[in-house]
Order: structure tokens, then sequence, then C-alpha cells
């Protein structure tokens, strides 16, 4: 029988162990609520109890995902065979402690968990944005522009909504899928429409100034396709962007999915606000329709903007999580949430932490960013 | 009415045939069939015999050609060799002249699962069954429930009840399947808690339902769908609260009651009803992820082992059904949103 702490002492040294986590999240509190009457919308955030256990709760997870090197206590793919299955609290044979128990390889389930953060947010915001830019490059001129246009965009968007997501899944994010190269050619289109968006966005706004533009757009065309050749083709030259193929697939697939509904929600806003006084002003005016697009109508549309990214991110990572549920484009040692909980499901009756940890995690997180996304649209409702 | 009646079913036969097409495309891609040939001929195959192997089952023919066939309105490929006459639409044995021309999904032909080495139409029925029985549940708990929470919601805006049944939704719907499902097992099932009210798994749910096998399975997807209607049901039902003729029946002196029952409920109840199609397809997705997680072999389960295996057919098959379901619900919804609401005029 090997030694092992109670839930008291658990408890006492997990708070402990997430030591810098606390310091960085008083701080953000003790700036922010100095702060909130400069800060806008952001500053409101702390006028609702619910928003700020929200933004506590995303906030918690963005640090330990940042200090996770910090945070956890052994390397989260070493096994220690005595520890297979042992339960919170179990002290290791060299004198550490497995604070939440040992998996069925005997590896530390809390540092498992926290470096699963990393990986979860490291894909989750990035792919939504992606996301964002795709839907946005695409929705505005759909509802602002209608017609056949907006027809065809709409036919494409449903299609990808009627597809079951985790059929498409499967179909997507299989190892065979990237000897065809499909999931390059994909990134390759929906990487490119960052470049497109902000290559619009200053143009449209400083083409009266050449000399300005020109350095705008230069160094969006430079950075961006720079980092496009790197991320869609892996063929940067200077190697400084790169993904590896299982993620490039999984991220890929994970836009595609949510790029639809953004698409959607940005062309209905589009056709309500196209018809407001300040827009008919700006094509009086002789503007040009990129400019209205992207400088007169899509600062107007950002309060429900804000809020679907919020909930949008919260929705990625449970997309994550199922991916990860169902072993699909994961490495199989891979700490990330999704993934920890189909390895230990099959032990839940019996061994219940390995599983229970991250699915509190994920639980904990999404919570986090729905919450969030509540009090953010309670406020600018406000107004 | 009838003009975008046909529209409606114009587009969405469209959208079946090229949704069809893509799940074709993508499981008949050249390394998937190279696998199928491996396992369904020998694994040791050299690249020359993979290519002979294919091309005397018709898989070297273009993708169109293939889709029609698979379609059903193309003929069925037939290839002579060695004065036998084999072909898609001619069964092992049977004489040429017996065979249709066309054997498709259009024909009923849905073709024979590798893994279960049975006809994939058979197949799918058992299962679809089984899953329908989950569905039925799952709808009898969760839309009641569901409806219930959102009214008291939204019957008063901003109070008490309202800001702790709101909470309570946004956290059902932050929790996906395989999170509450695993808690719950963990919670009333496992040695641990040591409630064991219920049973882990739902296997014995396939050959009688009862309370404590199926619960569970139950509740996990109810739960995630739950929060998502409740929450549309609330912003519905305190819309409608802050309507004018809720305010001239609380001034003629009708009770508070009375107005909730009588004049919001039914102007409320419209918007819900399309967020319940349209939580259709997302059961799907719960169905899969339950299934597999409490082993219950339904029509999700199916869909796991035949991408898992690479069973083309049978993989085609379900996203035959998926697809169908996922388009008819949204028709329904469509539909069902005219007919409910008398302001809008569709022509």
């Amino acid at each position: 029988m090997m030694e092992k702490l109670g839930w008291a002492a658990i408890f006492s040294r997990l708070a402990l162990q997430f030591w810098p986590v606390w310091l960085a999240l008083l701080a953000v509190f003790a700036v922010s609520l100095h702060y909130r009457r400069r800060t806008g919308l952001y500053g409101r955030l702390f006028e609702s109890p619910l928003g700020m256990v929200g933004f506590g709760l995303v906030m918690f997870w963005v640090f330990t995902a940042l200090f996770a090197d910090a945070v956890l206590m052994f390397d989260p793919l070493s096994q220690i065979a005595q520890m297979k299955n042992k339960v919170p609290g179990t002290i290791t044979p060299d004198g550490g402690v497995y604070l939440l128990g040992g998996d069925n390889l005997g590896r530390d389930v809390f540092s498992r968990m926290v470096m699963g953060a990393r990986r979860v947010l490291a894909i989750a915001p990035a792919a939504t944005v992606f996301a964002f830019m795709v839907g946005v490059t695409l929705g505005l001129p759909a509802g602002y522009r209608g017609g056949r246009l907006d027809a065809g965009l709409s036919f494409i968007a449903n299609l990808v909504l009627a597809f079951p997501v985790i059929l498409l899944f499967y179909l997507l994010v299989t190892p065979e899928i990237q000897l065809t190269g499909l999931p390059t050619a994909l990134a390759a289109v929906l990487f490119l429409f960052p470049v497109i968006f902000f290559t619009m966005l200053w143009n449209s706004r400083f083409f009266t100034h050449p000399a300005k533009r020109n350095l705008y757009v230069g160094v969006t065309l430079v950075l961006g396709l720079w980092a496009w050749s790197g991320l869609a083709f892996n063929a940067d030259p200077l190697g400084v962007w790169t993904m590896e193929p299982n993620m490039l697939n999984v991220f890929v697939s994970v836009v595609f999915v949510n790029a639809p509904t953004v698409f959607r929600i940005v062309r209905g806003l589009v056709m309500d606000i196209k018809t407001r006084d300040y827009v008919a002003a700006a094509q009086t005016r002789g503007e040009g329709p990129w400019y209205i697009m992207l400088w007169e109508i899509l600062p107007n549309a950002r309060g429900p903007l804000i809020v679907d990214f919020c909930l949008r991110i919260g929705y990625t990572t449970i997309l994550l999580g199922t991916l990860g549920f169902f072993g699909l484009g994961v490495s199989p040692e891979s700490p990330d949430w999704g993934s920890t909980i189909n390895d230990g499901r099959r032990l839940l009756t019996i061994a219940p932490h390995p599983a229970i940890v991250p699915a509190l995690a994920l639980l904990s997180l999404v919570l986090g960013l729905n919450l969030l996304a509540d009090a953010l649209r309670e406020e600018s409702l406000k107004d | 009415m009838l003009k975008f009646l046909l529209r409606r079913t114009l587009t969405m036969v469209a959208t079946a045939l090229v949704l069809t097409f893509v799940v074709f495309w993508l499981t008949n891609l050249p390394p998937n069939l190279e696998k199928l040939a491996k396992s369904e001929g020998n694994a040791r195959m050299t690249d020359g015999e993979v290519i002979s192997w294919l091309d005397r089952n018709g898989h070297a023919q273009p993708l169109v050609k293939r889709y029609g066939e698979w379609l059903g309105v193309a003929p069925g490929w037939t290839d002579e060799r060695d004065g036998v006459t084999s072909g898609r639409c001619i069964a092992r044995g049977a004489a040429v002249e017996d065979s249709p021309r066309f054997c498709g999904v259009l024909q009923g032909y849905w073709g024979q699962s590798t893994v279960f080495k049975a006809p994939v139409s058979e197949i799918i029925a058992t299962r679809l069954s089984l899953t329908g029985i989950l569905m039925f549940w799952v709808m009898v708990l969760m839309v009641p429930s569901a409806l219930l929470i959102g009214i008291l919601a939204g019957m008063r805006e901003g109070s008490k009840l309202d800001r702790t049944l709101s909470t309570v939704s946004i956290a059902t719907t932050a929790t996906p399947e395989y999170v509450s499902g695993v808690i719950l097992i963990v919670v009333f099932s496992s040695s641990m808690v040591g409630l064991k009210w219920f049973k882990g798994t739902a296997t014995s749910a396939m050959d009688g339902i009862t309370f404590e096998n199926f619960f569970l399975p139950v509740l996990t997807i109810a739960l995630y769908g739950m929060g998502y209607i409740a929450r549309m049901t609330r912003a519905s039902m305190s819309e409608v609260m802050t309507a004018q003729y809720i305010r001239t029946a609380r001034l003629k002196g009708a009770s508070f009651g009375r107005v909730v029952m009588r004049h919001a409920l039914r102007n409320a109840l419209i918007a819900p009803f399309t967020v319940i199609m349209l939580q259709f397809p997302w059961l799907l997705n719960g169905v899969v992820i339950v299934e597999t997680l409490f082993n219950f072999k339904g029509f999700g389960w199916t869909l796991v082992e035949a991408a898992g295996n690479n069973d083309i057919q049978l993989l085609l098959g379900c996203s035959v059904v998926a697809v169908v379901v996922v388009l008819v619900t949204q028709a329904m919804s469509d539909v069902g949103y005219v007919l409910l609401n008398p302001r809008i005029r569709v022509s």
C-alpha cells in the first residue's frame, strides 16, 4: 500500500501549485477594476458578478496555458509503472506526489490536464479568428450586394451546415486524406482570407494616400503571404511559420465547420445595418463599396460579433474535444482534454479520475466563455 | 405557398445531391479504395494487383460514372473476363439476363457492408430503429422541461428565478455530451461515489429498456440540447411579455397566470418550434457520442464503426440517412414557421 494524501492536503497543494496563475489573475483584476470607468464595454463587464466569474474562469485557463511549464509537476508524457490508475494524492516512489492520481499508463493526470489547456488554447482561439476572417470577408459582400453572389454563397454555406459535423470530421480528419492533399488545398483557400481581408481593409481606407496605402498593403502582403506559405504549404523559407500535418488537418476542419455560421450571422447583420442613414450618407459621398462595408458597417456590427466570438471559442473547444474523443487527428500521446477523456472512459466505473479531471477542466473553460458572452451581451444592450 | 414549397423542394434535392456526391467523393478517394482492395482481396497485394483489383470491381471508372451507378441513374458496370460476366448488378452465380440494368440507392440497392457482412439497408433499418427509441425518449424528456424552464424564466425578466434558470441553461449548453456523460456515469454508477442508481452502459437496453439502463444516455443527450431551447424560449417569452396586447390584458384585470397561459404562451412558442426542429442535426451529433460512450449499438455507433473500418458502402448509407434527416427537419422548421406565424406571408 502506497502512502497517500488526504483531500484537504490535495486541495491546498493544488492551490499552491497554481501560484503564478493566481498572481497574474490578481494583477489583471486589480488593474481592470481600477480603470473600469475608462475601458468602455470591457470595464462594464466588472459590474455584473456573473460576467466577472466568466472572465475569471477564462483568464484562469489562459494563464494556466501560459505558465504551464511552471504549474505542472511532472512531464505529461513520462510514465511511472507503479502509478497506474492510482487515486488522487498518491506519493510516487521517488517522493513526488500525483495530486490528481495517475492514468492507465501511470502518467500524472494533473500535469496532463495543465498541458492540455495549452494545446486547447493554442488552437481554439486561433481557429475561431480564422473562421471569423472567412465569414466576415464573404458575409459582408453577400449581405451588402445581395443578388446572385448572395444566393451562391448562401447555398454553399447551407451545404456545409447541412453536413453532420461528426461525419465531416470522420471524412476530413483521417490519416489517408493527408495523402490526397485535400487539407492543404483547403488550408490554402481558408488561410488566404485574412490576407484578403486586411488588404481590402487598408486599401479601401487609404487609397487616396498612395504612400500610406502602399506601406500598409505592402506590409500586409509580405507578412500575410509569408505566413500563408509556411502554414498552408509548410514552405516557409525561413522556417518560422510551420504547422505539423495533423494539427493543420484539425485546424482546417474546425475553421471549415465554423465559417458558414459566422457568414450567416455577418450577412444578417449587414442586411439590417445597410438600411441605416449613415450608410446612405456614405453612399451619397461616393465612397466605394468596400469602404462602406469595412469601415461603416463592420464597426457598427461589432457588438453581436464580439458576443458570438466568445461563444464560438467555447464551441470550438467543444469541437476539438469531440475530435479528441473519437481519437481523430491527434497523436495517441497527446494530452488534450478530448483524448484524455476518451482514454479514461474505458475504466470509468473503477478509476474515474483520469476522465473526470479533463472533463471538469473543459466544462469550466466553456462555461466561463459562455458566461462572459452572456454578460457582454447584456452590457452591450444597455447602451 | 405552392411556389415557395416547390422552390424549397428543389433546393433540398440539389443540396442532397451535392452532399451525397461530396461524401461519395471523400469516401472513394484513392487511398480509401486501396485500403478496400487490400482488406477485401489480400493484405499483401502489390500496387499492380491493387490496380487490377480496382479495375475488375468497377472502381477504376470516372468518379461521376461511379456516383451515377451508386445513385441508380447510370447502368451498373459489367466486366467480361475468361468468359464470365460479372457486374455491379449481377449477383454471384446469377445469370446476366436476369439481372437489372440499374441498381443504386434509388432502386433500393444500398450495397453490402464489409464489416458486418450484411446488406447495408438491413443494418441501417435495425440500427435506426434502436436510435429512434433513444431519440423518442430524449424528446419526451427534453422538450417539455426546456419549454418549462424557458417560460418560467422569461415570464418575469430579471427576477431571481430568471437569473437562476438562465445560469442553469448556460451551464447545460456549456457541457458537451462527452463531459456530462462522464460526470453522470461517475456520479450515478461508479463505485467511487457509490450511488449506483443507474447502469453505466446501455448495452442491455437493446434487448429491453428499463429506467435503470436507459435514463443516463437519454439525460446526457437531453441536457445539452435543453439549455439552448430554454434560452430561445426565454428570449421569445420575455419579448412577448413586453408586447402591447399583454399590457392590455393586464389592464383589463386578467390575472398574471391567465395572461401567461392564454395570451402569451401561444405567441411565445413559435420561435422555439423552429429551434427544436433545427436541434435534430445536433441531436445526431449527440447520438453518435452517447452511443459510443454508453456502448448502445444504434445508428451513431454504426456510423463510427463504418468510418473507423473504411466500410465505404455502409458509411455512404449512413450519410444518406443523416443528410435526409437534416434537410427534412430544416424544411419542416421553415414550413412550420410560416404555418404557425400568422404575420408571415410567403408570396
